[in-house]
């Protein structure tokens, strides 16, 4: 059953491969057929050999009766986790060729339950992006229209599953970067709770913000992701302390009170008014409020709430952010790895031109930013109160989640635009993300469901935030309404 | 105030990075629209209030985790330095730093 092998989702997928009506080796040779033949550049990396040899390996564990629910499904990890099998690049020239001798902890959860890795998959420089634009080795285009971009920073591993190179695949989310490309193309993503997946061998752009999350095609293909991904981890010390989790049977169980015609019954959803200002674009607008109806018609009840500081989640995130970058991209020194400079003088020199050689513009404002924030004099001034503030985002949260069990809004206050439109500002990317920095300064999980499609026939995502570890109440409501409604059941055409 | 030219220069001295002049000047224009979307954080008062460092703090008390003082790792050397630009016989080389 070769043909339309690519169309099966996570849970089909195992589904087949259970009932032996493909292999994993049939369904990765198809995959690898497809991932060589892509055009929208989301692999940086095909590695034909060693997915073949681990799909070989999961067809053997099969028959010795391994029937983990990933066994044998093939995936692709966004290239900003560290693999043995295949270089790393984090999209930046600074780590041209770089081979880790260890494999980040999403890897290697994802590779013990027996997940099969086509490759790494195309991103921002570090993850600083929105658009998959600032990748060194090329912007990745949108499959619903490649003239757009996929969104960022895991455009790639969004352009994949949107265009059915894998059902799955592994990214990250520091103030978006998960939820906006799942919306932009139109799959699901979820970010957990900050400290439910390890960030080891994840490559840090901002570690008090940055988590690991799936994107696939469906809640549920997210929640069988999810629980493999997930779980506590020693060399994390932000890593949260918890049993492993089943997010699948999360999902699958139902609300009190709830029936199957109302199995949303009981839940409250709020809506933040700053998350729909009178400037949303109409389209966006519109799908959000039509995906919410649906979810009303469900048992769910609409709820108004405020985030009064929607706003100003921009810059104290573009304060925090490019602050814990600096930091952390101090360690690309040109001396232990990473790119040094042909030719150069003395030891600053050598760090210097190392350096200004192989980060990008995108990087370099970054780490310029964060630098300043930092600095001497300037430190209270933003950093400190940077903090401050995002004490008050977290708890403003807080005072909503009285009110609602989940918050809803749209993920972005566009539909994908076209590439290069953004040009030489920086600043107008910035302002795009203000829907999806809030949750991310307060850590919250947040997911981005389809909502069927706007402007130019091109994905709107609802944008579902939970409380702190409330993603089986995200993944309900999200698989609740994938089961009423066939909005995530669109796919480009080919 | 606005960075100046020279701001700019500081700046990047500090970050270990070398900006071309042109680099230079879209950097601080680039930076100074930046900045004024900053603006809007100094008028929040915030007195009294603790800083959120990370964000699970936003709900309780996070303590930072200690491990046993135990060695975990194994000697991997060779693995560990095998990306390195320039090493001799296990040493990262750098330029003379003591004349």
């Amino acid at each position: 059953m070769s043909a339309g092998l690519h169309t099966l989702g996570v849970a089909e997928l195992g589904r087949a491969l259970a009932a032996k009506t493909t292999s994993s080796v049939e369904a990765t040779q198809a995959l690898l057929a497809r991932a060589k033949a892509d055009t929208h550049g989301a692999f940086l990396v095909v590695d034909e050999d060693a997915a073949l040899a681990a799909a070989k390996a999961a067809d053997a564990k099969r028959e010795s009766g391994d029937a983990h629910p990933l066994l044998g499904v093939p995936i692709a990890h966004k290239d900003i986790f560290v693999t043995q099998e295949s270089a790393t690049t984090a999209g930046s020239k600074m780590l041209e060729g770089y081979r880790s001798p260890f494999d980040a902890t999403v890897v290697a959860r994802l590779k013990a339950a027996g997940a099969v890795s086509l490759g790494k998959l195309n991103c921002d420089e570090f993850a600083m992006g929105s658009a998959n634009e600032n990748s060194a080795y090329g912007a990745v285009r949108n499959p619903w229209d490649a003239t757009r971009v996929p969104g960022g920073s895991s455009g790639g591993s969004a352009a994949a599953v949107a265009a059915q190179l894998v059902p799955a695949a592994t990214g990250t989310d520091t103030g978006g970067s998960i939820r906006q490309p799942a919306s932009f193309t139109g799959v699901t993503g979820i970010k957990p709770t900050y400290g439910v997946c390890s960030r080891f061998g994840m490559i840090a752009f901002a570690s008090s913000l940055d988590q690991a999350g799936p994107l696939a095609r469906s809640a549920e293909d997210c929640a069988l992701l999810l629980s493999a991904m997930s779980g506590f981890d020693e060399r994390d010390a932000t890593s949260v302390q918890k049993p492993p989790q089943d997010f699948h049977a999360q999902m699958l169980q139902a609300r009190d009170g709830a029936s199957a015609a109302q199995p949303l019954k009981g839940l409250r959803i709020g809506l933040p008014k700053e998350f729909f200002p009178a400037a949303l674009a109409a389209d966006v607008g519109g799908r959000v409020r039509a995906a919410l109806a649906e979810m009303e018609k469900l048992g769910a009840t609409l709820v108004d709430v405020s985030l009064p500081r929607t706003e100003l989640s921009i810059p104290v995130y573009y304060i925090i952010a490019p602050a814990e970058a600096s930091s952390n991209l101090s360690r690309f020194d040109g001396v232990r790895y990473g790119h040094r400079a042909a030719q150069y003088g003395d030891l600053m020199d050598m760090y210097k031109k190392s350096r200004s050689e192989a980060f990008g513009a995108e990087v370099k404002r970054r780490i310029m930013i964060g630098t300043y924030v930092l600095s001497h004099g300037y430190y209270d001034a933003y950093y400190l109160q940077a903090q401050k503030l995002r004490r008050m985002i977290a708890d403003d949260f807080q005072a909503c989640f009285k009110q609602c069990d989940l918050i809803a809004g749209p993920v972005a206050p566009t539909v994908a635009w076209k590439l290069g439109e953004q040009g030489d500002d920086p600043v107008k990317a910035y302002l795009a993300d203000i829907f999806t920095l809030p949750g991310s300064l307060a850590g919250l999980p947040g997911m981005s469901v389809p909502a069927g499609l706007g402007e130019g026939g091109m994905p709107v995502g609802l944008q579902l935030l939970g409380n702190y570890f409330a993603e089986g109440t995200l993944l309900h409501a999200a698989h609740a309404l994938q089961l009423a409604t066939d909005f995530h059941l669109q796919r480009p055409q080919a | 105030m606005p960075l100046s030219p020279e701001d700019v220069s500081r700046i990047a001295h500090l970050a270990r990075l070398e900006l071309s002049p042109a680099e230079g000047s879209a950097m601080q224009t680039q930076l100074n629209d930046f900045f004024k979307i900053v603006e809007q954080m100094s008028a929040v008062d915030t007195s009294g209030l603790e800083p959120l460092h990370t964000p699970l703090s936003a709900i309780g008390n996070v303590e930072l985790r200690l491990r046993p003082d135990a060695v975990t790792e194994t000697n991997n050397r060779e693995a560990n330095m095998a990306n390195a630009p320039a090493s001799d016989e296990g040493l990262f080389l750098v330029p003379k730093v003591i004349e």
